[in-house]
């Protein structure tokens, strides 16, 4: 047979693709429910971290012991829903749709507030833990998708998230909790020192808390 | 035929040393400087390339005879997507936490030098058995030299050896201090230049005239 033929050359084509279209398929759905488990059980560890709980085996387990629940609040912060928070994906955290999961550790209560932003390269994303006053720090994670490593993807280090354990949050009922430039910080009690050389992504997290805390500002007042 | 003739053998062996994809030909430096920061990416990236690199040699050459000669390329590349796309599927699944690590790079192989390489050099001549040798015998090569890259990188920059601490305390206590540039990207060119090195003062038929 001519295999340098221009239809057997189109209809070889034709052929290949179809029997990989297929063949993928059948592998993205037949794999998808474990798929999705297994970026739950992430967003699990995620939340479980920003609590300074590390090293989760069993994240679901984990989970139920210490989050209490995925409550609903709307602007207001008033709760329209006491479940269903962990379904919202961060592009559907609108004013009246904003998650916020109620925990308990060591018989403290917690509250940890979603956020997310963009970095330099791509997006940045992260939970805040606060404790019972609404306004002390007790605990952060920050992941990113593409930050440089070494420079802006130290957020994700211990290091960096470490610096602000006990942080307040408001000041005269705004959010002021940030990070400033390396060495520039005025407001101690407010303010973490960024990444050298990691400026704009340090820039990232900054308007990223300020901008995702502030959509619960009427919650966090309330006292 | 014998399935483990001489040639067999030496299809089988050159590449992990005389004719090593990464040492020899400078092929797939991308990812080698990219997942050998620590030892797990290192092992599971060399073993997808392997696992890769022998089905898709095999599916080629199985399909060699049948290949219109002017899509040729099309074809390897189509072949070694699908086979990626469903291996990076399959980590996703089975995996998370390797899946998340190697991101990108799973996606990268399709674009590996050392994969198109082997598929237009060998796997259209050769039948199914021997290619699939010379497909195991590239990734191993090519896992090789990231697992002793990785190796260096993990021990030097991090004190540990798949994630466990393996530099006692007192050591640390004598004021020994972990280099942190060893985790840095250039380091795994040095690392590799190194290794490049010493085989080639091990093996003299490598040194150029």
């Amino acid at each position: 047979m001519n295999t340098n033929s221009n239809s057997y050359t189109i209809i070889y084509a034709s052929v290949i693709v179809v029997i990989v279209a297929f063949m993928l398929a059948f592998v993205s759905s037949s794999l998808k429910d474990r798929q999705d488990k297994n970026v739950e059980f992430d967003k699990m560890k995620q939340i479980l971290s920003a609590m300074n709980i590390t090293e989760v085996q069993d994240a679901e387990a984990e989970y139920k012991k210490y989050v209490k629940a995925d409550e609903i609040l709307n602007a207001k912060g008033e709760v329209v829903s006491e479940t269903g928070g962990f379904k919202i994906a961060s592009k559907d955290i609108m004013d009246d749709n904003l998650p916020l999961y109620v925990c308990e550790v060591n018989g403290s209560r917690k509250f940890v507030f979603p956020v997310y932003g963009a970095g330099l390269w791509g997006p940045i994303w992260g939970y805040v833990c606060l404790n019972e006053d609404k306004n002390t720090v007790y605990g952060v994670y920050f992941s990113h998708a593409s930050e440089t490593p070494g420079l802006g993807a130290e957020i994700a280090t211990d290091k960096f998230q470490n610096q602000f354990k006990d942080k307040k949050v408001l000041e005269n009922g705004a959010v002021e909790l940030g990070v400033m430039k390396n060495g520039k910080v005025e407001k101690m009690e407010f303010q973490v020192d960024g990444i050298s050389g990691g400026t704009i992504t340090s820039k990232g997290v900054d308007a990223m808390l300020k901008g995702c805390l502030s959509r619960y500002n009427e919650f966090l007042n309330q006292k | 035929m014998s399935l483990f003739s001489k040639n067999n053998q030496e299809t089988f062996f050159n590449p992990l040393s005389s004719s090593n994809p990464v040492t020899v030909q400078v092929l797939g430096i991308c990812s080698a400087l990219a997942v050998t920061a620590q030892l797990k990416p290192a092992i599971v990236m060399g073993l997808s390339v392997t696992v890769i690199m022998s089905m898709s040699n095999v599916i080629i050459s199985l399909l060699r005879k049948t290949i219109p000669n002017r899509i040729r390329i099309i074809v390897q590349l189509v072949v070694c997507a699908a086979l990626v796309t469903i291996v990076s599927e399959v980590l996703k699944a089975f995996a998370y936490d390797i899946s998340v690590q190697l991101s990108v790079y799973v996606g990268l192989i399709i674009t590996n030098c050392i994969l198109m390489g082997r598929l237009e050099a060998f796997a259209m001549q050769n039948g199914p058995w021997e290619s699939f040798l010379d497909g195991v015998g590239n990734g191993l090569g090519y896992a090789i030299i990231l697992v002793i890259v990785a190796f260096f990188r993990e021990l030097l920059g991090a004190g540990c050896l798949l994630g466990f601490s393996v530099i006692p305390q007192c050591v640390y206590d004598c004021g020994y201090l972990n280099n942190g540039l060893m985790l840095m990207p250039p380091m795994a060119l040095i690392l590799v230049a190194c290794i490049i090195w010493v085989h080639r003062s091990l093996n003299k038929d490598l040194q150029e005239k």
